[in-house]
Parts: structure tokens; C-alpha cells; sequence
């Protein structure tokens, strides 16, 4: 009974979602690769003509380091190459290799400032060969961010804002709506406990905030591998991090 | 709005002839002059640095010259060669813009409004025009301003040899030149000094119509012309060779759209005529004649030789509206300043295999809009020391697969430069117990290291020593930090023994 609603369910979902993308383009998803991960997401993934937006917790508002590094992860496992739109360049090539996204495959645009970034992310979205579009945006308005998901739409590229601000108190603007699909922050733990002294495997604490047609919700995992591909944190794979515990760490 | 650049180049006889006869280096220390006919006489026409220094000047007697400087060498003017070989020289500088004139007998005139942004802005476009020349052992001086009569004039009497004068500022820079820059006939100028006038401020402080009346209209017309305040069209030098289509309207036109469907059909024809000769555009012109007499220009270039028509008008419809056509167009020219063979390439099948996905067109419209240098990738470079472990190279460049060794994480942001921090650590090989880095104090909690990294000799002399030790720490929140120790912890020589965070790792 329960099975059987639930597909009338899903055909119906299937109908809205035709009728609201004008191209009747079957999505493609991109799954993460963990089943954790994926079950909170629709479809089982993150939807790849679509724009996602991820964000860094704490200081990582400001260096975006982690928020950059979840980005070139999802970028990696895509395939084609991947434009990467800065105002100020302090990405290190090598960081993003040791993420699968290697140098060959990234195009970097140095723009003059916020407004001729956002039409060259945009152009890039459009395009439709890139594999990924990926921006490091501070200010994105509810128009911008349409236009921006509308060209991911047509043209079936991923479009990744990395939020970043210039201060800490900027990154109160991250609560504004905009049209993105997914809304990630992603903060940077203490790595894994190793038996001898040195520094293990990064753990981030990966927070869910907005999801079209889901629920948010908080993962603890391990930074990406040499594939980009991510995984919950093996000590706590057993039980869910709780909603409590997420604000504490915020 | 125009923008002039006028190159000078004061010793362009000369210069010409050592290049001719390939023998520059020797003589380069030896006076030098080249003599000419002036009816009965034998004059100098022109001098080297050299043969000035030791008082020659052009115009006076071949003899005289001959008797002031004992081991002179003397070659033979020929005009018309150096004026066939500026006009090879204005066709080079098409490179910088597609509005270029020879400027007789000594110089070059172009209207880089619209097209410096390709190299990279204006003042890294006069030098490079200086640079270039001097590697070609070409004495050049170069000015840029908002009219041809005030380029001219700094290009030849400014001090500086490169002069960039900023838009609207005409006036303050051409006022302190002498009258001799304003272009005026040798008596003219001789008469106005005896009448007291020395410099330019002077003749435009003073009414015109006494000057007018003296001298008749030139010295007014030259004023506004060295001010900007009346039109100097520059008549664009049109090599033989270039492949050129034009539109001439009976009705100027002026519309967006307007422009945009005759550059799609500009651009049809050109793109036929490219097929028949098998060529592919790397540069082209869209140059606007407007019913004023003013030339509007815009310019775009590709990463590899275009032949397709939709590409083609895309990247220029990209540049309308960088174009005022002000009272109306009335010719339009698309000229293709800059070809290539196309070589034929055999396509994937998608049967076999996926084509590759080419992103070509993008990085045009891209690299127009924003400039060549905006667009890079990131390629591995031979050495050790982050900051010099990447090169750019440009976006269409060919997969390297080259790849960074994998032995140790790196922070995905680096720091431009390394910040200093005020650390609490063990010398010689321990990683800092805590450490302030802009105004916050952090506890390390965990880290790893070190990771030696030694000074390149072969770079600098002072880094054949020179050592940095790197750690990865973590602190109390578990941010982790890329932090280095310049010094191995026990000699001096080896560095300041000073911290610095590097980069920060996600």
C-alpha cells in the first residue's frame, strides 16, 4: 500500500518537474558515492544541470579553503573540463590535483570584479561542454542566481557558487534566498585521531542547509581522496551526527 | 573617444640601414651620419647618438662634418627606402590596433582605443611597442594621449621616454612644450619667438584672431589640434594582401541590431573568402567610419585559426556596444588582420569513442571580454618552492599530463605572499606549541613535518643556503595551517629562523 503511493507519488513528482524544465531533459545526477549522503538528496544525488551553492563555516567564510576544496571534489568526478571564475587568485593548482581535479582539466578566469565574474560564470554555465562551472562569488542576488540556474538548466553543467566574503560578518548573507538547488556549508573539524603524532585525514563537518525537494541535513565526513569522492567519518558511520552537536561545532 | 599613440623614431634613417646591412654591433660606438642632396649642396640628414654627441646635427654641410669629426662613417640617404620600410614597420604595428599610419618621415600613428585591453591595458601596451622596437635596435619614444597633435608633440619633446597622458588631461601636459612641438612650418615658429611666444600655454593664452591674421589659420588649427578640440582622422594604412570585406550604407546606420545583422553578413563573406585561400582568422577588425570623419573600432581575437561564421559574429556582436556610433556609420569594414592556415583535422567518430568536448569558442568569447592574460590554466613547474611550482600557460595550450608530486598535502589556498607569525616552538626540529597569526592566538594541537625545501642557487645566489622547513598543524577548532621556519632551526646562514603561515588547508 505504502509502495504504492509512494510511486504515484514519484510519477507526479516526475510530471511537475517536466512541466517546470522546459527542455523535458531526463536529469542527470551525480551521486556522492556514500549512501548516507545520497539518501538526503532527491534523486539520489546532486542534480547536475543545476546550480549548488557551497559556503565555508567559521573562518572558512573568509579563506574558503574547505568550501573550495568540497567544490574541486564534486568538479573532479564530472567529466570535461572545468572553468574556475576568481576576483583574486589564491587557489594552489596542486591542492586541487591532490582532489582528482588535475591541472590539465581547469581553466581559471581572473575577473576585475563581482559583476563581470558572475557574467562569465554564467557564460560558462550556458555553454554546455565544460564539465563544471565553479565561482567564487560573495554577493549573489535571487535574480543572479536564477539566471545562473536557468543556463545550468538548459545546458546541463554544474554550477558550483563557492561563497566567500571579505569579512566574517558578511557571511550573515549566506541566510538570503536564491534559486540554487543545494545549499552547503562545510567546516573544517579535527582530522582523524592517529596511534602516532602527526596529522590525519580531514574531517569536515558537511551541513546540508537548503535542499530542493529535501530535507537539510548535517554529515560528519572525511575530506575528499584522491578521486574527490567523499565518506562519512568511520567512527561515527554507525550513528548520525545530531543537530545539536552541529551547532555546538558552529 | 580616441586614443593616439605616436611613436617616434628619432634615428630611423640610420637605424634602418644597420638593420639592412645587418651591421649594427660594430659601428653601434661610431659616429654616423648619412648625407643627402639638397640641390647643389651635400647635407647631413640624419645623425646617431654618437655623431650627436660630438656636435653634428642634420642640416649642416656634409664637409663641415667631415672636418669636426675625423673617423666618420658616411653612408647615403635614401628617403624612399626609409619611407617603404616605415610603411613595413605601421604594418607590424598592426598588431596593436587596426587604426595604424605612417607618420613621415620619422614616425608611426595609431588609435588603440578599443584594443589595448589585448595587451594587457595601456601602459603595458607602450612599453611593450618600446620594448619591441629597442630589441630591434630601434630607437623609439612613444606617447599616448586623447589626440594625435598632443601624442606628437610628447613623443618628440616630452623628457620621458614613454609618456601616458590620462583622458581630459591634454591640456596640463602639451601647455609646458615649446612652440616647435606644434607641428608648425620652421619660419612660423622662428616668427612667433621673436614675437615672445615660447611655449604652448603662451600661444593658447593669447587671442586668435591677431595670430590669425599674422600668420593665417594653421596656428589655430594646430593648437586645437594638439588640445583634441578638433577632429585629426587618422587614414588607416590598408596592407595589399589583407583580406578585407565592406559594407558602405546610403543611410548611416546606428542601431543595435542593425550593426549586429551586417556584421553577420560581413562576417559570411569573410568566412568565404578565408575558405577559398584555406586560411583561419586569428585577429580581426571591425573598423566603423562614422558620418563625422571619427573611426570606431573594435578588435577580437581567437586561441586558434576561425572559420566559422556563427563563432565569428558572435565574438564581434560581443563588441557592440563597445562602439558609439554617434550621428550614424556609414561604412563597415571587417578586415582579418592576422590569418592562419587552417589544417584539416579528422573528426572522432562517435561511434568509436566520445569526442573530446571543445571549449575553444568559449575561451574566446571569454578572453575578448575580459582580456588574453584573465584566462590561464595552471601548468607544474620543476621546482620545490611552492610559489614557483606552477606556471600559467594559456588556456587552449595542449594537455601536458604532467603532475605534482603526491608525497605530502598542500593547502588549497596559498597565501600570495607568506605572512610573518609570532610563534612559541623548540629549535631545532619541532613543530611551534602555539602560534599568533593576524591578531589570534592559536594552540597547536597536532602537526606534521618537517618538509625541508631548499633554496634554488641556480635562481639567486642568497638562496644557495637557504632552507625552509614546513609543517601542517592543526589547532585547538581543527583548522590546519601550512607554516614554515626559513632556517633549518641550527645555522644562521641558512635563514632568519623567523616563522610564516604559508597557506591553509580545508
Amino acid at each position: 500500500m505504502e509502495g504504492a503511493a509512494n510511486r504515484v507519488l514519484h510519477d507526479l513528482r516526475a510530471k511537475v518537474a517536466r512541466l517546470e524544465s522546459p527542455q523535458l531533459r531526463a536529469r542527470t545526477i551525480l551521486p556522492f558515492g556514500d549512501v548516507a549522503i545520497d539518501g538526503k538528496l532527491p534523486g539520489g544525488g546532486l542534480v547536475v544541470g543545476a546550480l549548488h551553492e557551497v559556503a565555508g563555516g567559521g573562518n572558512g567564510a573568509v579563506d574558503g579553503a574547505a568550501a573550495a576544496l568540497f567544490a574541486a571534489g564534486i568538479a573532479a568526478r564530472t567529466v570535461g573540463q572545468v572553468l574556475w571564475c576568481v576576483t583574486r587568485h589564491d587557489l594552489f593548482a596542486a591542492a586541487l590535483a591532490q582532489a582528482g581535479l588535475g591541472p590539465d582539466r581547469v581553466i581559471y578566469l581572473e575577473a576585475g570584479d563581482e559583476k563581470s565574474l558572475l557574467s562569465s560564470f554564467e557564460e560558462g554555465a550556458r555553454h554546455g561542454c565544460l564539465g563544471a562551472v565553479v565561482a567564487e562569488v560573495s554577493k549573489l542576488s535571487m535574480t543572479a542566481s536564477r539566471r545562473l540556474h536557468l543556463a545550468a538548466e538548459a545546458s546541463g553543467t554544474m554550477a558550483i557558487a563557492v561563497r566567500r566574503w571579505r569579512r566574517q560578518t558578511e557571511a550573515a548573507d549566506f541566510g538570503q534566498p536564491t534559486a540554487s538547488a543545494t545549499r552547503w556549508r562545510v567546516s573544517a573539524l579535527p582530522s582523524v585521531p592517529l596511534p602516532v603524532p602527526g596529522v590525519g585525514r580531514a574531517r569536515w563537518l558537511l551541513e546540508l542547509i537548503r535542499c530542493r525537494a529535501g530535507e537539510s541535513a548535517d554529515f560528519l565526513v572525511d575530506a575528499c581522496d584522491g578521486e574527490g569522492r567523499l565518506r562519512l567519518s568511520s567512527d561515527l558511520a554507525d550513528r548520525s551526527f545530531t543537530a545539536r552537536d552541529a551547532r555546538w561545532r558552529a | 573617444m580616441a586614443r593616439v599613440v605616436s611613436v617616434y623614431l628619432p634615428t630611423w634613417p640610420i637605424d634602418r640601414l644597420l638593420r639592412a646591412t645587418r651591421a649594427g654591433a660594430p659601428e653601434l660606438s661610431k659616429p654616423i651620419i648619412l648625407i643627402g642632396r639638397h640641390g647643389a649642396q651635400r647635407l647631413v640628414t640624419a645623425v646617431n647618438v654618437e655623431a650627436a654627441r660630438l656636435g653634428l646635427r642634420s642640416g649642416m654641410p656634409a664637409t663641415k662634418a667631415q672636418a669636426l669629426v675625423p673617423e666618420l662613417v658616411i653612408h647615403h640617404a635614401d628617403p624612399d627606402a626609409d619611407a617603404k620600410a616605415l610603411e613595413r614597420l605601421a604594418v607590424w604595428a598592426l598588431r596593436y590596433s587596426p587604426v595604424v599610419a605612417t607618420d613621415t618621415p620619422d614616425g608611426l600613428v595609431m588609435d588603440t582605443a578599443g584594443a589595448d585591453h589585448l595587451h594587457g591595458g595601456e601602459s603595458a601596451m607602450v612599453a611593450d611597442v618600446g620594448r619591441r622596437l629597442r630589441q630591434a635596435g630601434i630607437t623609439a619614444r612613444v606617447a599616448i594621449s586623447d589626440a594625435w597633435g598632443a601624442s606628437h608633440a610628447l613623443a618628440r619633446f616630452a623628457v620621458a621616454e614613454t609618456v601616458i597622458v590620462p583622458r581630459g588631461t591634454v591640456r596640463i601636459s602639451v601647455g609646458p612644450l615649446p612652440i616647435a612641438a606644434l607641428r608648425l612650418p620652421m619660419d612660423i615658429v622662428g616668427d612667433l619667438r621673436r614675437l615672445g611666444f615660447n611655449r604652448v600655454s603662451d600661444l593658447s593664452a593669447t587671442p586668435r584672431a591677431p595670430l590669425a591674421l599674422r600668420f593665417g589659420p594653421i596656428v589655430g588649427r594646430r593648437l586645437d589640434q594638439a588640445f583634441g578640440d578638433s577632429a585629426e582622422p587618422i587614414d588607416p594604412l590598408r596592407p595589399a594582401d589583407m583580406i578585407e570585406v565592406r559594407r558602405t550604407f546610403v543611410e548611416p546606420i546606428g542601431a543595435a541590431d542593425t550593426i549586429a545583422r551586417y556584421i553577420g553578413k560581413l562576417a559570411k563573406e569573410l568566412c568565404d573568402r578565408l575558405e577559398e585561400k584555406g586560411l583561419g582568422v586569428l585577429r580581426a577588425d571591425l573598423v566603423c567610419h562614422l558620418v563625422d570623419n571619427r573611426i570606431q573600432v573594435a578588435r577580437v581575437g581567437t586561441a586558434k585559426p576561425l572559420q566559422e561564421v556563427q563563432r565569428l559574429t558572435r565574438l564581434l556582436c560581443d563588441k557592440i556596444e563597445k562602439i558609439d556610433p554617434g550621428f550614424g556609420i556609414e561604412i563597415l569594414r571587417l578586415a582579418a588582420t592576422l590569418v592562419q592556415p587552417i589544417e584539416a583535422s579528422q573528426k572522432v567518430s562517435s561511434l568509436i569513442e566520445a569526442s573530446a568536448a571543445d571549449v575553444t569558442d568559449l575561451v574566446d568569447v571569454l578572453a575578448n571580454r575580459l582580456g588574453e592574460r584573465s584566462l590561464y590554466r595552471m601548468a607544474p613547474a620543476q621546482s620545490d618552492v611552492p610559489e614557483r611550482s606552477f606556471v600559467r600557460v594559456a588556456a587552449t595550450a595542449p594537455a601536458t599530463n604532467a603532475k605534482w608530486p603526491i608525497d605530502w598535502p598542500r593547502p588549497s589556498r596559498l597565501l600570495s605572499s607568506p605572512e610573518k607569525i609570532e610563534t612559541v616552538a623548540l629549535l631545532p626540529d619541532h613543530p611551534p606549541v602555539s602560534f599568533t597569526w593576524r591578531g589570534i592566538r592559536r594552540r597547536v594541537r597536532r602537526a606534521d613535518g618537517p618538509e625541508r625545501v631548499f633554496g634554488e642557487w641556480w635562481k639567486r645566489d642568497a638562496e644557495f643556503v637557504a632552507v625552509r622547513d614546513y609543517f601542517r598543524v592543526e589547532d585547538e577548532a581543527g583548522e590546519r595551517f601550512w607554516i614554515f621556519r626559513a632556517g633549518d632551526g641550527e645555522h644562521a646562514a641558512t635563514g632568519s629562523h623567523h616563522w610564516f603561515l604559508h597557506g591553509i588547508f580545508a
